[in-house]
């Protein structure tokens, strides 16, 4: 059995996709878990899985001590040994403590997941993107996290039909207690899908001057505003939705303007990706460059204006 | 208030280059430090301990014998004691998480138990969580702010869509971001006075955990090299801005 969880509905669309393929070359079969009200549990049928289960969760909101639990009765009862979770933040340290809790082997942000000779294989970057690492498992369960976009979901197929099961597994008491849950505001910017990223770093001076970077953006068609660990963690200039590094979102646009940013390793991790990367900084030792095709070593204030100008000139 | 705090000694990633006849990171001769999100906890431990006005901060780090020089950092910033556990031959997250928590439960009375997010080096931020589970007790990860009184503690955390503040009576296991705090530098007094705090040698079979077996394998690390053109403008604005406009628009990145 393959068991797949994801609080994340497009992510375990995309989970569903690897688990039929991985179940299928294993004879096997792929069950679903949801918590909650189960409300789109027919779906993830159509979707690939032959199983849902709708469990039922804990009094409040997301504790990953309750819902390790919930997939531990699932995993025992289905008798599953692949576990897929989606890796957001929550199904991250859902797994690892799935992982602790079973004594199993674990993988965080795997980006390719696939049989060789009929083992479970898994691949994810390390050393800040520098590496790539091929694991396999020795444990009986096997779990995996898989991030978003790392597979395509199958095509609906309104003709599949599978089993939808509520269910009820033993969670135990934990002190923690969820006090409260308040939404980011989410300006609607998708980083991960643009073409063109502009970047803005530490180098910006105030707030105030992320309109000269948007500027520059507006220059090129198809533009998104991106920025560095700084601005969206601890200035809180612009949103998370905006970050773009390790911890932040990962990007491949066909351009990447650096403004003012550095070039941390963390950094670079997130948009290493990228065509072609332009750094724009003051300072000629600073490491964005040995990882930029084009690089103007200038202030900011004076060479952002000047390109803006040139730009339009197109 | 004791706290234990779990802390890695990494390669700088930053000084870590793929080696092209090979296409392997290159990982000997380069600079070894605790992760730096690892730092972040101890900060913190360092601070609730000083609000609190008592209590003793205890290290765990599961490497190499050169660690020693790098927890002694730890020692000076102010930590109590460290622990050092040799890593064995073949290690893997669920050997050193298994050993850190032996190492816990000798301990023994603890109220918080503290790690970063993750290690900069493999960045998968499971040593935590899985600690937790193992110990099957309370985690509150990715916290940005914790608040820690007497009788409880109280983490905002950054949960990427959402903020969630969780609190927990003790004891808890909570993992910090890198945003939560800036670590402090020791001064020389405190470098020296290190010297005498105690590092404790303890082998697997000290915290219980003899002959453990990995739960995943490496088969392979390759390279993951990135090719740039490296161009670099230095000189007159003028000059360097149209010329850089008309190399952008001949790889065809501008519409």
């Amino acid at each position: 059995m393959v068991l797949v969880y994801s609080d994340n509905e497009k992510l375990m669309k995309e989970l569903l996709a690897k688990a039929r393929e991985l179940a299928d070359g294993l004879g096997k079969k792929v069950t679903a878990v949801v918590v909650g009200s189960g409300e789109a549990a027919d779906e993830l049928i159509r979707y690939g899985a032959d199983r849902v289960i709708v469990a039922e969760g804990g009094p409040g909101a997301f504790k990953a001590e309750e819902y390790a639990d919930i997939l531990t009765g699932a995993i025992e009862e289905t008798g599953s040994r692949i576990v897929l979770i989606g890796s957001t933040k929550s199904g991250k340290e859902l797994a690892s403590r799935l992982g602790g809790k079973l004594g199993a082997g674990c993988m965080i942000d795997c980006n390719r997941v696939f049989l060789d000779s009929g083992e479970l294989t898994v691949e994810r970057g390390v050393y800040s993107g520098n590496a790539v690492s091929v694991e396999r498992f020795n444990s009986d369960i096997k779990i995996a996290t898989v991030p978003g976009k790392a597979f395509d979901p199958l095509e609906k197929d309104d003709g599949r039909s599978g089993e939808v099961e509520r269910k009820t597994y033993q969670i135990g008491e934990y002190a923690s207690v969820v006090a409260r849950v308040q939404e980011m505001v989410s300006q609607g910017v998708n980083v991960e899908d643009a073409e063109i990223i502009v970047s803005a770093g530490r180098g910006l001076k105030n707030r105030e001057d992320l309109k000269m970077i948007e500027e520059l953006a507006e220059a090129i068609k198809g533009y998104t505003l991106g920025c560095s660990r700084p601005i969206a963690a601890d200035l809180k200039w612009l949103p998370e939705d905006n970050w773009i590094g390790l911890s932040g979102h990962k990007v491949k646009p066909k351009l990447y303007i650096a403004c003012g940013i550095s070039g941390q390793i963390q950094h670079i991790a997130g948009m290493r990706d990228s065509s072609i990367i332009v750094a724009i900084n003051k300072d000629a030792d600073a490491p964005i460059f040995k990882s930029a095709d084009y690089g103007i070593v200038g202030d900011i204030y004076k060479v952002v204006p000047r390109l803006i100008e040139e730009l339009k000139n197109q | 208030m004791n706290i234990i705090v779990c802390a890695k000694q990494v390669v700088d990633v930053s000084e870590v280059k793929v080696d092209p006849s090979t296409n392997k990171p290159v990982l000997t001769g380069i600079p070894k430090k605790i992760s730096d999100i690892d730092k972040n906890a101890v900060e913190e431990a360092i601070r609730i301990k000083e609000k609190a006005g008592s209590g003793k901060i205890t290290t765990i780090t599961v490497g190499p014998p050169d660690a020693k020089e790098k927890i002694k950092e730890l020692l000076a910033m102010g930590v109590d004691e460290g622990v050092l556990i040799p890593a064995p031959e073949e290690f893997d997250y669920h050997v050193v998480s298994s050993l850190l928590a032996g190492a816990i439960e000798k301990i023994g009375e603890y109220d918080l138990i503290l790690c970063g997010e993750a290690s900069i080096d493999m960045f998968s931020g499971q040593m935590g969580p899985r600690i937790a589970g193992i110990l099957n007790i309370p985690q509150i990860t990715y916290a940005l702010k914790i608040d820690a009184s007497e009788d409880r503690v109280v983490a905002e955390r950054n949960m990427g869509d959402n903020m969630v503040t969780t609190e927990s009576t003790y004891p808890a296991l909570v993992t910090v971001t890198k945003e939560i705090n800036e670590p402090r530098l020791p001064s020389l007094m405190q470098i020296l006075g290190a010297a005498r705090k105690p590092i404790h040698d303890w082998s697997a079979e000290d915290v219980g955990k003899a002959g453990l077996s990995t739960m995943t394998r490496t088969l392979d690390v390759r390279g993951v090299p990135m090719e740039r053109k490296n161009i670099t403008f230095k000189e007159d604005l003028d000059e360097a801005v149209p010329k850089m406009v008309e190399m952008l628009a001949k790889d065809g990145v501008l519409n």
